[in-house]
């Protein structure tokens, strides 16, 4: 059974929601660690008083997956699931934050009812009035993966015919500055497109908010067409590695028939390096590509992948400040997402053209 | 798909206010004790005045019982998980060889681990470099579920799962969708939550913690009670479980999950949602509503979810003479790991005959016809049981187990 992308949006750094959805022309941060969404037009999709009581990622998510049901052209789904790595950090720091203040005392209910991991999902299901399956994945670089496997089985089950699935994190000054002190980003300000210039630790932190509307159905805004992904956990050695990546290409398509990878480099050295070995055992001659500079590096950054990766098919052109040794030469008919988070959670997707 | 492949569970593991095991569960099930007490590990100003399920051991006593290096960095919830996760294994004979089919490991937890994180706040609130970061890298919810993978070696799907009270029911769910989907062969599924002040000051600032301890569906009822636990099961496709000649304990045989869609923390006065995942259950199953011999209700003892819950039982098997309970005033409301504890409740009332009282229950409630069950009942078959989850944001499920 094949699964069709019928719409998506991308709340990002970059102004993908606001018509610009391939970024030719990126904006260029100067940036300190991290870099942040572009703000929706929120009033456009949720209503003042609505929105006021929401936290950011639960505004900007919203939006997002309102917006993508649009461009869609699709009634309520069949199912609502999200991926998320760290969920609702605000809220979570909120009532933290007031409750040790408090000693325990006097606290406001409402950031503690908003930081469950589910808010996001089971609020899309309110506003657009929903009963369908709703679920939230909750498992670190692999939480946009396994919604999208969630997704894909309902889909060839028959369970639904429309699932909306989306990717949301959000960057907190809390969750920075602890990140920080982990030493997960950055120290000295940079580019943010020249992400890969500054060779050293670190990589750039970002955020992101993105949907899709799959369907078991084509139709006229059917645009591409995605495999069901694949995680590994905590692979032994490279070779352990490449024979995953392997199996996975052949499970999903034709030897020989990749057009294009889009890998998850950062700018951190350990981590890309684990890129760049790999690329000499699996992908010499395939015509490479990277999105990280543009979102920045979160959980579930690989939802904004495969949003650059479908909009790649759609218009049949990799922008220039995404190769990493050229384009491709001829149709783009198949393109391979690989991200990884540490070593520990390594992702595969396929998306095809239809 | 063709043909509808069958999982069935082949082993059970849980830790909770009532037991450190099935055996010691089983014991206080039997004896009718209740894990509601005083608070002794957490340390709250509320210790006094709000009662708690808790699991009466510390950290460290934790530790021992996982089997695990003693580090003293492990979250209070990877612990739990640890052990309970380790009991259900063994219990279906996969402590040795894990490795043989494709085998997966969905874990579900709402707080994962809070209990170090509120620690770790309590220093970054005076000073942005205090709080030591061992306490922090434990916060999100995939880290129990990383550490339980790794403690026993699974690697081929691992996953966690968070939709508030109803996270390990949806564990659950997804693990036999994936086995019946062809993905996997074999899925450890359940959940786990440790006692936070994250959680006791969230739903104390709800007002819907019943000081007396809760008292689902009596007319009196005023909120709930929080537990701690975990619970895991093993399920196993017909195929893998046939090809090795394993020993049966039920069959999932239905499962249904929708979303109330009404408001964040209240359910629909006419469980609406309640009602649509017990039905998709039952359809699932291709079960009626007469072959259901048991129900083990969500019944938190909140004025709302057991009213919204009655209506829905009432309205999907009319005045059928059903049998329900709820178990929340043995356990406490273990949240994310409730689905998976009464799970395994549940597997031990098919596999033992038994029908639940449902303690705390004294007076009936007003606007309902159904009454739970008073006292333990004996020797009794239940053929099907069904399991109700449900919770914030309205992500209820339901799940149908079926003796084998």
């Amino acid at each position: 059974m094949k699964i069709f992308i019928n719409g998506q949006s991308a709340i990002s750094p970059q102004e993908t929601f606001t018509g610009n959805s391939l970024p030719d022309n990126p904006v260029n941060y100067s940036a300190n660690g991290f870099i942040k969404c572009i703000e929706p037009s929120v009033r456009e999709y949720i209503d003042p008083m609505t929105a006021r009581r929401m936290s950011r990622i639960i505004r900007f998510g919203v939006c997002s997956a309102i917006q993508c049901l649009r461009n869609a052209d699709a009634g309520n789904p069949g199912a609502i699931i999200t991926g998320t790595g760290l969920g609702c950090l605000d809220d979570t720091e909120k009532f933290l934050r007031t409750m040790h203040n408090n000693e325990e005392k006097l606290l406001n209910p409402t950031p503690f009812i908003q930081s469950t991991h589910n808010t996001l999902s089971s609020a899309i299901a309110i506003i657009i009035g929903c009963n369908s399956y709703n679920s939230t994945y909750v498992h670190r670089g692999g939480s946009f993966e396994n919604a999208l496997t969630d997704a894909i089985l309902l889909l060839r089950e028959n369970s639904a015919e429309n699932v909306l699935v989306g990717g949301v994190d959000e960057l907190t000054d809390t969750s920075f500055n602890i990140t920080s002190r982990l030493g997960f980003w950055k120290r000295e300000p940079v580019e943010s497109l020249r992400l890969l210039d500054y060779k050293g630790r670190g990589s750039l932190a970002g955020e992101g908010m993105t949907f899709f509307l799959l369907s078991n159905v084509k139709n006229e805004r059917s645009f591409a067409v995605t495999e069901m992904p694949e995680l590994f956990h905590k692979p032994a050695d490279a070779a352990a590695s490449e024979e995953k990546i392997r199996s996975f290409i052949s499970r999903t398509c034709q030897e020989g028939s990749i057009d294009l990878v889009l890998m998850g480099l950062n700018g951190d050295i350990s981590n890309d390096e684990i890129y760049h070995n790999l690329s000499g055992r699996l992908f010499s001659g395939i015509p490479r590509a990277y999105y990280k500079h543009l979102c920045g590096e979160y959980d579930t950054s690989s939802a904004f992948a495969m949003f650059i990766a479908a909009e790649i098919i759609r218009n049949q052109t990799v922008p220039r400040v995404m190769q990493l040794d050229g384009g491709p030469a001829g149709k783009i008919r198949n393109v391979l997402i690989y991200n990884h988070q540490r070593n520990n959670i390594h992702s595969l997707m396929l998306l095809s053209g239809c | 798909m063709s043909v509808a492949v069958r999982v069935f569970v082949t082993g059970i593991g849980i830790i909770s206010s009532i037991g450190f095991n099935c055996e010691e569960t089983e014991d206080s099930l039997k004896s009718g004790k209740t894990g509601i007490g005083t608070m002794k590990n957490l340390v709250s100003v509320h210790s006094g005045e709000i009662p708690v399920a808790e699991v009466p051991a510390s950290n460290e006593e934790l530790e021992d019982l996982a089997r695990i290096r003693k580090t003293g960095y492990s979250s209070r919830t990877t612990l739990l998980g640890i052990i309970a996760a380790g009991e259900a294994l063994r219990c279906s004979g996969l402590d040795e060889d894990i490795g043989s089919f494709r085998t997966g490991l969905i874990s579900a937890t709402t707080v994962g681990g809070m209990d170090r994180s509120e620690k770790f706040f309590k220093s970054y609130i005076q000073h942005k470099s205090g709080g030591r970061l061992r306490y922090i890298v434990t916060h999100d919810c995939g880290d129990s579920t990383a550490a339980i993978a790794d403690t026993f070696g699974i690697r081929d799907h691992v996953s966690t799962i968070s939709t508030a009270c109803s996270s390990s029911a949806n564990a659950i769910l997804t693990g036999a969708r994936l086995i019946k989907g062809g993905l996997l062969d074999r899925v450890i599924a359940g959940g786990t939550d440790a006692l936070s002040l994250f959680t006791l000051n969230g739903f104390n600032s709800l007002m819907i913690l019943d000081k007396k301890g809760c008292r689902p569906f009596d007319e009196d009822r005023n909120g709930l009670t929080l537990g701690e636990g975990s619970a895991f099961i093993v399920m196993e496709s017909e195929t893998v479980t046939a090809r090795i000649g394993k020993k049966l304990l039920c069959e999932v045989s239905g499962y249904g999950n929708a979303c109330d869609a009404y408001h964040q923390t209240a359910s629909s006065p006419e469980g609406g949602g309640a009602y649509l995942s017990m039905k998709q259950a039952l359809h699932c199953s291709g079960l009626t509503p007469d072959m259901i011999d048991y129900i083990n209700a969500h019944g938190t003892g909140t004025k709302n979810n057991d009213l919204s819950e009655g209506r829905a039982i009432e309205r999907l098997f009319g005045y059928l003479p059903v049998k329900f309970s709820s178990t929340k005033a043995f356990t406490g409301h273990t949240l994310g790991a409730a689905g998976a504890v009464e799970a395994v409740l549940g597997i031990m009332a098919i596999r033992n005959g038994w029908i639940y009282p449902n303690p705390g229950f004294a007076r009936q409630m007003s606007e309902l016809r159904i009454t739970p069950e008073k006292k333990l009942i004996r020797n009794t078959r239940i053929r099907n049981l069904m399991s109700n989850s449900f919770g914030f944001g309205g992500n209820n499920t339901s799940l149908i187990f079926s003796e084998c």
